[in-house]
């Protein structure tokens, strides 16, 4: 039965997407300090030119989801897939300002931020349920993958049957084990990539191509 | 009077009674007077969702920081001679324990195994 209802809801998301004629949304999810924003100003300064937006070490850098329109990329063999990227902050259960003021923002600071990343986690759940067609699932290659954010913003996407890439990032560093994420979703493919070198991300795109086009 | 923290077990039963808001709030209500969790069987994706996003929106400086909430892996149950046929084997959820995120640490978890150090204070 499972089958039926998995064609029907294909059915329906493309007939929504083609009647709304609406380009298809590429979520970037994953826990925060991944590297999300990282990879999408990869993925937008390769093929646009431009970036989504800043980063820095503090986690919940990004607390708004932020897109950018009308990304159209080529894989090798000619194939191309266009979407708009939308940029999501570092899905989480718990927010404490607390954690901000270790690295040196005042307490105003650090409570304005932590207001704004609980509004922008609340934020990419409800695009995630309502107005994303695919995810690439970012994850910092050094830490444990097994973290319960992680194996339930899966199952989740899971649920809504999105196809998913995961992205195995910061390879540059020397503690990063691709292999223990393909260990821990071996249900999904596993990309290690760099986006702050930009390493391997011709099979990133490659990948793209062929699972959101 | 009793010291200490409050364990709610809450049954499969009772869960199943409940739509996907009323189980929402119960677990939130329950988890920000500081007591903990445990429901009998998990709850679905769609929650799971759902309680992240209303977690989102009650959490305050100096006040509730959010929860901390652990499951067993997702085991997939027999869908039946049908189910097999198409490939439909539904995942089952698991037993979950989810408390307030600045009382409950998990110290250890396994496939068949939580361990879990709850503080009293808050």
């Amino acid at each position: 039965m499972a089958f039926f209802v998995n064609t029907r809801k294909k059915i329906s998301r493309f007939l929504k997407a083609f009647f709304r004629k609406r380009t298809s949304r590429l979520g970037i999810y994953g826990p925060p300090n991944a590297g999300k924003t990282t990879l999408a100003n990869r993925i937008v300064r390769d093929w646009v030119g431009d970036a989504v937006g800043p980063v820095s070490e503090i986690p919940h850098e990004t607390r708004r989801v932020r897109r950018k329109e009308n990304i159209t990329i080529t894989g090798q063999n000619g194939s191309s897939v266009t979407f708009d990227i939308v940029d999501t902050p570092g899905v989480t259960t718990k927010i404490d300002y607390n954690e901000f003021m270790e690295y040196g923002l005042e307490k105003e600071e650090a409570i304005k931020r932590a207001r704004e990343a609980t509004e922008g986690v609340a934020e990419a759940m409800h695009w995630l349920r309502e107005d994303i067609d695919g995810v690439i699932y970012v994850l910092d290659a050094t830490q444990d993958p097994f973290q319960q954010v992680n194996i339930m913003l899966v199952g989740i996407i899971e649920s809504r049957n999105l196809p998913v890439l995961i992205v195995a990032n910061k390879t540059d560093l020397p503690d990063a084990s691709p292999a223990r994420i393909k260990s821990a979703f071996p249900q999904h493919p596993v990309i290690p990539v760099s986006g702050l070198e930009g390493t391997n991300v011709e099979e990133l795109y490659e990948k793209m191509t062929e699972y959101f086009g | 009077m009793i010291q200490g923290v409050q364990i709610d077990l809450i049954s499969a039963e009772r869960l199943d009674k409940l739509t996907m808001m009323e189980k929402i709030h119960l677990i939130l209500d329950e988890v920000m007077e500081g007591n903990i969790v445990v429901l009998e069987k998990g709850l679905a994706p769609e929650e799971q969702s759902k309680l992240i996003e209303v977690t989102m929106r009650e959490i305050s400086p100096d006040g509730f920081a959010g929860i901390e909430m652990e499951t067993y892996p997702v085991k997939e149950a027999q869908g039946g001679f049908l189910g097999k046929l198409f490939g439909g084997r539904r995942p089952e959820t698991r037993l979950t324990v989810i408390g307030p995120a600045n009382q409950l640490k998990t110290l250890r978890k396994d496939k068949d195994l939580i361990s879990a150090w709850v503080s009293s204070s808050r």
